[in-house]
């Protein structure tokens, strides 16, 4: 069964290009483009999207390809107020320059978190060390194009899922699907957890279905056709399960934004049923633990946590369009120091800051996060997406944890 | 629709007239959202709070010229809101930025006088309340203002401000003024007033801006620069040009976007989430549920499901015609986007709608939502109007945008206070 249908990602495109006409030129996105502020390799959100879009043609060669430096953090798209979808135009225009140029190899490679980690974690103590060893990451550097400095992750040498198989939860409560994502399988399984612990703290029955990549990074690395299968294989697994109204609830901002929004977006899958029920369905924990604590359903048996938090919405979690629930919830802990981070973006954008040629930009855009975190004095920088985390500990020194690692240590879950 | 939040008051809109509302209702202690489809106007425009600049002729004393203007004009928002209403919105502002994020920057000025000021083409810009850095910009003499020949710096990297244009202009109006050409590095071809703004939040590209420009400078000459003194210390910025200038200095507004107008959100945006308020950027809203005359809850479109808002209040401050808060369909039907509140002002049946002259008299201009002397939206009870979506006004010709803004914003709130007072004390 093919699932790409090349007529629906046209029309996809097409519906897009709709919102165009509706850019009055006002330079709002241009105003929070952490990106262009930083390098001008790229132009800014309005040169490379409505201005440029109008000149590129089905079938015409691109005329430039600054738009591949654009990250894809959707802050312009968020902010515009005209409802310019700017950064899905962009994703678009960038999957025709990587086309044309072909896709590097070091692309499809970090592209699939998923193998990655079945490759590393088996060897995850010679991987680690020699993802640690300077001689290694010089070559890596050479051959694939990785920056020799980049914030990759350490395997854990253990799977969030092997801990799922074995784990006890309660026979009963309110049953919820649990997506974890690839960051917690392979790189940080305590996360996952912790999650459980919390959703369960709360009287929940959690589901994990055995799953894989949600498909961003192949969508952000112009892979539309890997994206979708990878996508649809998450929404063919969870559609069935929820269709009963079970939520589903992910920790990963980037990736529940890819099923709530982005793929049906950018990838043309507005049609699917399956994708369109696992969109409506799915949470950020953040998001859901909010929502009940709004409707007096949240436990608030918290502890003391003395600690100066900072907290950094990541830009995907921004793109939920919901504000910043976890300043909220981590504002019921008692004791805790909580500093708003004001900045734009910490620079990685998923797979965009380990590029050799895009590591200096993406530093260089987290530079004003990286002051803020400073300033404030952070013990513990909080941070919903797991790329965001290991580039801010990369560039700060400071620890960063999942605002649910917090919940827990306050619920005295450990 | 089930409502999975519950507000006091959800604000439709984050320009200056939902921030404020916003603002002063969580500084009374009300639970408060704002919701908004994106950012509005203070990213566009300079942040120079206009009163009132034009009846028709310019106005020196707002203080003086609204008592007659409010009287000839029973329609507009002022006659609503009333002298006193608009002066607490321009105190309490004022106290905002003095509260900010931005070390010891302040606004200077009320409605006793309006500051004249260069546009960027030269031209007089009458307005009340300004920011410190644009204040020395004075064009007409008053005791304790800066006289003195102007100097207009210009970068040929900012295609946004032409010196010997703006210069030629003022020179034309009686000014004595110059232009002059700075050439700085900053990294790139050409940069916008806010990537030069950014560029001035470093000490180092200040120092070396003050040091090219210097030896331009004649003697006793005040110095113009667009508006790029900085998004983080602004205040820190300009007295700094000064000290190492020698010279008065002061910002011009320039094309969008505006850094001085980015001070002014983030300004409104800190003071909101001091109060506790929230902040939800991307949400547009697209339905609404009522009983009675009542909106109770109102559905945000996000990613993915919904999000539903109950709410006691609501505020609609979502803007008009140009943010698209008011559309006008090709069937020369017009209605409110949000809510679908009814309309005010709309020309009847034949009669014209525009007028031949681009800056004259445009009767489509003055369409709002219907509202009472309350601010209170026709046909409800609980939602209030403010800023551009209230009908009656002209704030293109008026020079009075940011002022219908800030005090309709407060007035919104302050019917909100004093309802939930009565219904607290009954």
């Amino acid at each position: 069964m093919s699932d790409v249908n090349p007529i629906t990602e046209a029309l996809g495109h097409e519906l897009l290009r709709s919102s165009l006409d509706h850019c009055v030129k006002c330079t709002i996105c241009e105003t929070v483009c952490p990106v262009s502020n930083v390098t001008p390799l790229f132009p800014g959100p309005k040169y490379a999207g409505p201005q440029a879009e109008r000149y590129r043609i089905a079938g015409v060669p691109s005329l430039e390809s600054s738009v591949d430096y654009c990250s894809g953090c959707g802050l312009c798209t968020m902010h515009c107020p005209q409802g310019v979808q700017i950064a899905e135009l962009n994703a678009h225009a960038r999957r025709v320059v990587k086309d044309e140029a072909g896709v590097k190899f070091r692309d499809r490679v970090i592209s699939r978190p998923t193998v990655v980690g079945r490759l590393g974690h088996p060897v995850a103590p010679l991987a680690n060390f020699t993802l640690g060893f300077g001689p290694a990451r010089v070559l890596a550097e050479r051959v694939l194009g990785i920056h020799r400095k980049a914030a990759l992750p350490k395997f854990a040498g253990r799977r969030f899922s092997t801990w799922a198989k074995r784990h006890q939860g309660p026979a009963n409560g309110r049953k919820i699907l649990y997506f974890h994502n690839c960051g917690t399988e392979y790189y940080e399984p305590d996360v996952g957890e912790k999650v459980v612990a919390v959703l369960e703290h709360n009287g929940f029955r959690v589901e994990i279905p055995k799953q894989d990549c949600c498909g961003l990074p192949l969508q952000s690395n112009g892979l539309f056709d890997d994206a979708r299968k990878y996508v649809l294989k998450q929404a063919r697994i969870f559609a069935p399960l929820a269709r009963d109204g079970t939520l589903i609830v992910g920790n990963a901002t980037s990736c529940t934004l890819m099923f709530k929004r982005e793929a049906r977006e950018i990838l043309g899958l507005e049609d699917d049923p399956d994708l369109e029920l696992v969109s409506r369905q799915t949470y950020d924990i953040c998001e859901l633990l909010l929502e009940m604590h709004d409707a007096g359903e949240l436990k608030t048996d918290f502890q003391p946590v003395h600690e100066t938090v900072a907290y950094h919405a990541p830009c995907q979690q921004q793109g939920h369009w919901i504000g910043k629930p976890a300043m909220e919830l981590l504002a019921l802990i008692p004791g805790i120091d909580l500093r708003e981070m004001d900045a734009k973006c910490c620079g990685i954008a998923g797979t965009y800051g380990l590029k050799l040629e895009k590591y200096d930009i993406g530093m260089a855009v987290g530079a004003d996060l990286f002051g803020q975190v400073e300033a404030a004095g952070a013990g513990v920088v909080a941070c919903d997406s797991e790329t965001c985390r290991w580039q801010i500990e990369h560039a700060t020194g400071r620890p960063s944890k999942h605002p649910v690692e917090l919940l827990y240590q306050a619920y005295g879950l450990g | 629709m089930r409502p999975s939040r519950h507000f006091d008051v959800v604000v439709i809109g984050a320009g200056v007239a939902g921030l404020t509302a916003a603002t002063r209702l969580a500084q009374s202690g009300a639970r408060v959202c704002v919701l908004a489809k994106g950012v509005g106007s203070t990213h566009l425009a300079p942040g120079l709070v206009d009163v009132l600049g034009y009846d028709p002729e310019r106005v020196s004393s707002p203080s003086e010229a609204l008592p007659s203007f409010l009287d000839a004009h029973p329609e507009h928002p002022y006659a609503t809101i009333g002298l006193d209403g608009i002066g607490a919105a321009l105190e309490w502002f004022g106290r905002v930025v003095d509260a900010g994020p931005h070390p010891s920057y302040r606004y200077v000025g009320d409605l006793s006088h309006n500051h004249v000021l260069p546009t960027a083409l030269g031209a007089k810009r009458p307005s009340a309340l300004v920011p410190e850095t644009f204040a020395q910009g004075e064009l007409v003499a008053r005791r304790g203002t800066s006289s003195g020949p102007i100097c207009v710096v210009g970068m040929r990297v900012l295609r946004d401000l032409h010196a010997s244009l703006c210069a030629a202009n003022l020179e034309r109006d009686g000014v004595a003024a110059r232009g002059v050409q700075l050439e700085v590095d900053v990294g790139r071809a050409e940069a916008n007033s806010l990537g030069l703004a950014r560029c001035m939040d470093d000490p180092k590209f200040r120092a070396t801006f003050a040091a090219q420009l210097l030896p331009l400078l004649h003697a006793d000459e005040r110095v113009g620069l667009p508006a790029i003194l900085g998004l983080r210390d602004p205040h820190g910025a300009w007295s700094e040009l000064e000290r190492r200038l020698g010279h008065a200095v002061f910002e011009i507004p320039t094309l969008p976007p505006a850094a001085s107008g980015i001070r002014v959100y983030d300004a409104l945006r800190a003071a909101l989430r001091a109060a506790g308020g929230r902040l939800v950027i991307g949400a547009s809203v697209v339905d609404v549920e009522r009983e009675g005359d009542r909106v109770t809850a109102v559905r945000a479109h996000t990613s993915g499901h919904d999000h539903v808002y109950g709410a006691r209040w609501v505020v609609l401050a979502t803007g008009g015609f140009t943010s698209g808060a008011i559309e006008l369909g090709s069937d020369w039907h017009a209605r409110e986007t949000a809510l679908g509140l009814p309309l005010r002002g709309l020309p009847g049946e034949g009669e014209p709608r525009y007028g031949g002259d681009y800056f004259g008299e445009q009767p489509m201009a003055r369409v709002g939502v219907a509202v009472d002397s309350s601010l209170l939206a026709d046909g409800t009870s609980n939602v209030l109007v403010a800023g551009a979506a209230l009908p009656g006004a002209e704030p293109w010709r008026e020079g009075s945008g940011d002022g219908i803004a800030l005090s309709s914003g407060l007035f919104a709130a302050r019917t909100v206070l004093e309802r939930e007072g009565a219904t607290a004390a009954a």
